[in-house]
């Protein structure tokens, strides 16, 4: 048993809220305010918490379970995700896959809820979700399919951290356009500028907020911890790639990726803050080149390997 | 280093087919002729001699800042500034690209040429330069970014000559060149006139004329 693998789920498990916090803050620091306080989100959530929840006459228990089997599947996602096995035989062979169905399986729970209100809106807001994350997953797999071919390994850890200083020397051009490729699914997968503004409550152009406006109370709360854990995943997913080249281990590695996955925050909030949200129609276009990226850099590895 | 520079020259087509702003697009094909240029000074090593840096600054000169400075001009006067609906759309543009991409690496392996000693993919993006060029000529609408297939085009041949003749001759280079200089003079002519003739640059129009 390794403790540091233990403490990289336990960190995910207690800094994810205040991610969200630092890209706050980020936009705040850029539009010159002063912005809400680093850890608004545990007070938000545990506010949430202490209040009754409100279910609409049309829903059914599909709305009920949905936001406790999205959360599971997110803790599943960082689970699989920790730099290190804590047990033996805890990483197994393809399990980037079991990463991107759990995460599959969050946002169909999150859709079937949208759709079960029955509300027009949360119906246009799925329908978006779905379309934004069919063109994102095809970048996230040939993206991880890239990795494994330049570490050789089939367990998501040993994809991760097996990329290292000899696969940076070899197709280090590869695995850069890789971590550009999974910047964009971060923010497509999590509703970010320039995929959807967070911040926006018209419901016409809302993705991720716009499904989870007839949550309330613990649920609401269940599904905000949720969207910040998915979030801290996939920021996981890209410092683990952005710090793979220093080669480290043990718990210097967890502290460097603790420290990459927050930094991520600032990078996203510096994004949010710098471009313009782009328009329903541009945003599969954008898709599309984060595939096109992914597929470049496996046709890249191949050679660059072979 | 080398293979950044082509990699990068394969992200730029990626741009040129997924972006409709043209004066994006001809900066991005200036920012493709400056590298393309730069490729006999990188591909050279050793060997590097007065001629090819020579040569390398004329391509830069020409292909990064005559041809976009005649563009620019040209779409000034045309005061159009994107492509609105190019035969194409622009999704599927950068998935032709991809296929294109991956139609170069096979055909790389089939045709069993000479590969180069300084990048093993060389070869394969000049196909991809080529394959982009004669798309964005077939699949665009508006002459400006038909020009600019035709000058990804042009780089395209100047890198596959890079990759297997290695050594170009100077006068050659030069005529192809002055070629392509004729051409995009004359096609910045045409655009004018096709502006002054319809309101427009849409090359489509042409076939409704009448003789």
């Amino acid at each position: 048993m390794t403790i540091h693998g233990l403490l990289s789920i336990i960190a995910g498990l207690l800094l994810a809220p205040l991610l969200q916090g630092i890209v706050n803050r980020t936009k705040a620091v850029f539009a010159g305010r002063r912005g809400a306080p680093l850890l608004q989100q545990y007070r938000d959530i545990a506010r949430l918490l202490r209040k009754g929840a409100v279910f609409s006459g049309t829903t059914t228990w599909i709305f009920r379970l949905a936001p406790s089997i999205t959360l599971a599947c997110a803790l599943v996602a960082l689970v699989v995700l920790a730099p290190a096995p804590v047990e033996q035989g805890w990483g197994f062979a393809g399990d980037a896959l079991l990463l991107a169905y759990a995460l599959g399986l969050a946002r169909f729970l999150t859709v079937a809820a949208a759709l079960d209100t029955g509300s027009s809106f949360e119906g246009m807001g799925a329908s978006r979700e779905v379309l934004y994350s069919a063109l994102a997953e095809p970048a996230l797999l040939v993206g991880i399919a890239v990795l494994a071919r330049v570490s050789g390994g089939t367990s998501l850890a040993s994809i991760l951290q097996g990329a290292g200083v000899t696969g940076w020397v070899s197709a280090g051009t590869a695995l850069a356009l890789v971590g550009v490729s999974f910047f964009v699914v971060l923010l497509a997968e999590n509703s970010r500028v320039p995929f959807d503004d967070p911040n926006t409550h018209l419901e016409l152009t809302m993705v991720h907020e716009v499904m989870v406006l007839d949550s309330s109370g613990p649920d609401f709360a269940l599904v905000t911890y949720g969207a910040s854990l998915k979030l801290w995943v996939f920021s996981v997913l890209f410092a683990s790639l952005a710090v793979s080249p220093l080669g480290l281990s043990g718990f210097a590695l967890l502290g460097a990726l603790t420290a990459a996955v927050l930094f991520t925050g600032v990078i996203v909030g510096t994004v949010e803050s710098t471009m313009a949200r782009s328009s329903l129609a541009r945003a599969p276009l954008l898709l599309a080149g984060a595939c096109a990226l992914s597929i470049l850099a496996f046709i890249l590895a191949s050679r660059f390997l072979s | 280093m080398l293979d950044i520079v082509l990699v990068a020259l394969i992200l730029s087509n990626f741009v040129l087919l997924g972006s409709s702003r043209l004066s994006s697009c001809i900066r991005t094909a200036a920012l493709q002729g400056i590298m393309a240029g730069l490729l006999p000074l990188a591909t050279a090593g050793a060997g590097l001699s007065l001629r090819i840096v020579a040569l390398g600054l004329a391509v830069v000169a020409l292909k990064g800042f005559v041809f976009p400075h005649l563009l620019n001009r040209a779409l000034r006067e045309s005061a159009t500034s994107r492509e609105v609906q190019p035969f194409v759309g622009y999704t599927p543009s950068l998935l032709a690209g991809l296929l294109a991409l991956a139609a170069s690496f096979w055909l790389d392996g089939r045709l069993a040429l000479p590969t180069h000693s300084a990048s093993s993919i060389l070869v394969p993006v000049s196909f991809s330069l080529m394959f982009t060029g004669i798309f964005l000529l077939v699949a665009r609408r508006t002459a400006v970014n038909q020009v600019l297939g035709y000058i990804v085009l042009e780089n395209g041949i100047y890198a596959f000559s890079l990759a297997v003749v290695r050594d170009i001759p100077f006068l050659v280079e030069l005529g192809v060149l002055m070629d392509m200089f004729v051409a995009v003079f004359v096609m910045g002519i045409a655009i004018y006139r096709i502006n002054s003739e319809f309101d427009h640059i849409d090359s489509d129009r042409l076939s409704t004329l009448k003789g």
